[in-house]
């Protein structure tokens, strides 16, 4: 049985009222931190703990929170980013539907932490329902004296704002999410500078996902030190994982760091093994950003080491022979799966949810989606294989933001790992009977 | 002062400078192309990616090469940076992959649009483009709309820049031109086709790297290089008064704000922008409007200056074309460059 930080009281009825929560142990962290510990000691217990951002990028926390600006007279910021929009990622509406308070209490430590007074909590539009339950929680923690002015009489002041988008995958990104708090248009800036210097409305901004503030409570609570015990290597803690796809039980899972991929695929006590008993195909590890790997390769490294749930494993091998753990989504798919279908699936996403403020994304995500979707026609040719790893090479790096990584990742390594079956949609037409169903899906070619 | 080399040519610059600024001191052919950057708009820059460089030394005290290719012109030097822009073959691979890219929806249709023989996709496409297209698909279509009565928008020309934007925020009173949707099916648009009414909207003509805005007064009058440029001035109680007027024989048939050789508008003596009023523009279309002062200067690289220069009077347009190898109707400058013993690549 792994150790469980996040979701340790997630069984227990009504953990997401405030009474329950303070039942089973909650605010003891916040109190803790706020009452015996310095902004600068709480920093140090982050940076000692290991975290790194559950959002996708897996960037050391505390080095981020350690580069945010403290110029004299300026307001700074705490944004959670819970706009979870990549696909396949559920684990964050998991969250804070169950226990909206740890998020709330990682937000209070957090901020005090960086000196913030201000937070903000940006969820995506889809997840309206999910704002109702963080402002009534909100709500309850104001009347109780945990957020406001002068929290637990300490003197120190924290308001709390819900923020929801309109649902766009780019107001993901952390300067698009702040141009869209600001009520701009959700468009990504151009980096630098970063948000830890000119953030929100100009000020300094530390923007967090909402697993990494939740995992600030279990960190204030049993020590950076001890926290970092836990894991394996650089990857400390546990991560959720939000999985999914062709699996026996689907759902969101907390892991520790350090598990066996083979292990959190085919035991009970995660998902169960591949639906029906048939063999397992394919993985995107990370959120269908990530390049897909096939199974011998999510299994195993290319050194023949077992693959394990961590950001070192999982990256061994670089985009070559391996992906990354990206955000945790985890999405299996079974010997049956078409993976030009699932692709074609991702690039029309990817298109759709491109901003178009920089040229290489804004043309190239069309590009990738017709070429496929010609490819699933029937009407492709060996050269637009070619053609499509040439246009994703031309999209790489060369954009604004990440999302122009995101599209060219999964293109690239789809033709990588699986250019036989691309050349077999191109050279059998037999293989794509059932294509029809996808013209249902987009209405628009 | 911050040294740095840019394609092993060492100049040293103000801090706070960014690369394309440094790289256009240096002038010539190490300065990359800008479709979206203009020095005269605040926060300009960044969109179209054809002005990336390799950095292949951060900085003298991090001396990492940036793993991706940045754009030059909002990315600041630092002390003992190396920059690679015409010395790095994968840097001018990753630029024409950045045209090819411009050019998938852009209806190529040179032939009948105004802003042809000064437009920068134009150019940028004959020096970093490909020969043909790859792409195969339907392009992206929209009507074109008159936003007011003086200034033509085909969105199907525009490559999303974002200047026209800048100068309805930064010049010209009251926000009334904008982005709307997303993605590829983004557009410039005004709200709900309102026109655009103040007395300096026709400088989003002159920002306009390609022909997406046009100006409608000078709509199908004629070829730019059929038209004489010459510098003049009015007093004008709006604006600067200093423009130039595209003339056939006595007749003024456009009138636009002075433009560098970077193709932006010049600066005043006292160090402002010389946009021009909406008056000058399109209402004084008389040569005696104006004072004027004498041809203007032009880039004899440009098709433009083709008719105005001693050494290529005699020689027929045509022959140019048949030596350039370029059919009709394409740019003939290559031609004019390289018939040219004294050219030396003068800007």
């Amino acid at each position: 049985m792994s150790r469980k930080l996040l979701l340790k009281n997630d069984h227990i009825p009504g953990i997401a009222a405030l009474k329950t929560y303070k039942e089973n142990g909650g605010y003891t962290a916040m109190e803790k931190a706020l009452k015996t510990m310095s902004p600068e000691a709480l920093l140090e217990e982050v940076k000692t703990s290991g975290l790194r951002g559950r959002g996708g990028a897996g960037f050391p926390t505390g080095m981020k929170w350690s580069f945010l600006a403290k110029p004299e007279g300026v307001p700074r910021y705490l944004v959670v980013n819970a706009d979870e929009s990549e696909p396949g990622t559920f684990k964050d509406r998991y969250l804070m539907e169950r226990i909206p308070h740890l998020l709330i209490e990682g937000m209070v430590i957090s901020s005090f932490s960086l000196g913030a007074n201000s937070a903000y909590i940006y969820v995506r539009g889809e997840y309206f329902y999910v704002s109702r339950i963080l402002e009534q929680a909100i709500e309850e923690a104001y009347a109780s004296g945990l957020l406001g002015k002068n929290i637990l009489g300490t003197g120190y002041d924290l308001d709390i704002y819900v923020q929801i988008g309109a649902g766009a995958y780019i107001c993901g990104e952390e300067t698009a999410l702040l141009e869209s708090l600001e009520g701009k248009r959700g468009n990504p800036r151009i980096k630098p500078p970063f948000p830890a210097i000119a953030g929100l409305y100009g000020c300094p901004t530390v923007v967090n996902n909402v697993e990494t503030i939740a995992a600030i409570v279990p960190i204030i609570e049993m020590g950076g030190a001890e926290y970092a015990k836990i894991g394996i290597g650089r990857s400390t803690g546990t991560k959720l994982i939000s999985a999914s796809g062709h699996i026996n039980k689907p759902g969101v899972y907390e892991i520790e760091m350090g598990l066996p991929v083979e292990e959190f695929i085919y035991s009970e006590e995660y998902c169960g093994g591949i639906k029906g008993g048939r063999k397992m195909k394919a993985v995107v590890a990370g959120g269908s950003s990530v390049p897909i790997l096939p199974t011998e390769l999510i299994l195993k490294t290319a050194a023949g080491e077992p693959r394990l749930m961590s950001y070192e494993s999982l990256g061994d091998g670089g985009f070559i022979t391996g992906t990354m753990l990206g955000s945790g989504g985890f999405i299996v798919m079974d010997e049956d799966t078409s993976i030009v279908k699932n692709l074609y699936t991702f690039s029309r996403f990817y298109h759709h949810e491109s901003c178009g403020q920089c040229s290489p994304c804004r043309e190239g995500t069309g590009w990738m989606e017709k070429i496929l979707h010609k490819i699933l026609e029937g009407k492709g040719t060996l050269k637009d294989i070619d053609l499509l790893w040439d246009i994703q090479s031309k999209i790489e790096g060369k954009t604004i933001c990440p999302l122009g990584e995101a599209a060219a990742w999964p293109v690239a390594a789809a033709i990588r790992h699986f250019r036989p079956e691309f050349e077999a949609y191109v050279t059998n037409p037999e293989s794509i009977k059932d294509v029809k169903h996808y013209y249902r899906l987009n209405p628009t070619v | 002062m911050v040294k740095l080399t840019i394609d092993d040519i060492p100049v040293e610059v103000p801090k706070g400078t960014t690369i394309l600024q440094a790289a256009r001191l240096i002038g010539g052919d190490v300065t990359p192309p800008a479709m979206c950057y203009y020095s005269k708009l605040k926060t300009s820059g960044g969109y179209c990616r054809t002005c990336i460089v390799k950095v292949e030394q951060g900085s003298e005290k991090d001396p990492r090469p940036i793993p991706k290719p940045v754009a030059s012109c909002r990315t600041e030097v630092a002390e003992g940076m190396v920059v690679r822009n015409i010395t790095s073959p994968e840097n001018l691979e990753a630029r024409a992959g950045v045209v090819e890219l411009l050019l998938v929806n852009h209806p190529l249709d040179c032939p009948v649009c105004d802003q042809a023989g000064e437009c920068h996709l134009q150019d940028l496409a004959y020096e970093n483009g490909k020969e043909e297209t790859r792409y195969e698909f339907e392009r992206r279509e929209f009507e074109p709309i008159d936003i007011g009565d003086k200034i033509k928008l085909h969105m199907n020309r525009c490559i999303m820049c974002f200047r026209c934007v800048k100068v309805a925020d930064q010049i010209t009173d009251g926000r009334c031109h904008g982005v709307i949707n997303r993605g590829d099916a983004a557009e410039i648009s005004t709200y709900i086709e309102k026109a655009i009414d103040n007395d300096f909207s026709g400088n989003v003509i002159d920002v306009c790297p390609v022909g997406a805005l046009t100006d409608r007064t000078f709509r199908f009058k004629s070829r730019v290089w059929y038209t004489k440029p010459v510098d003049a001035h009015r007093d004008c109680s709006k604006c600067c008064g200093k423009v130039r007027l595209w003339n056939q024989g006595e007749e003024v048939l456009r009138v636009t704000a002075r433009k560098d050789q970077w193709g932006e508008v010049m600066d005043n003596e006292d160090g402002s922008t010389a946009w021009i009023c909406n008056d000058c523009r399109f209402d004084k279309k008389h040569i005696k409007d104006w004072t004027v002062e004498g041809p203007s200067e032009i880039n004899r690289h440009s098709v433009i200056s083709a008719n105005h220069y001693d050494t290529l009077r005699n020689i027929k347009a045509d022959t140019l074309r048949m030596l350039g190898g370029k059919p009709h109707g394409e740019k003939v400058d290559l031609g004019i460059g390289a018939l040219d013993p004294n050219n030396q690549h003068k800007q």
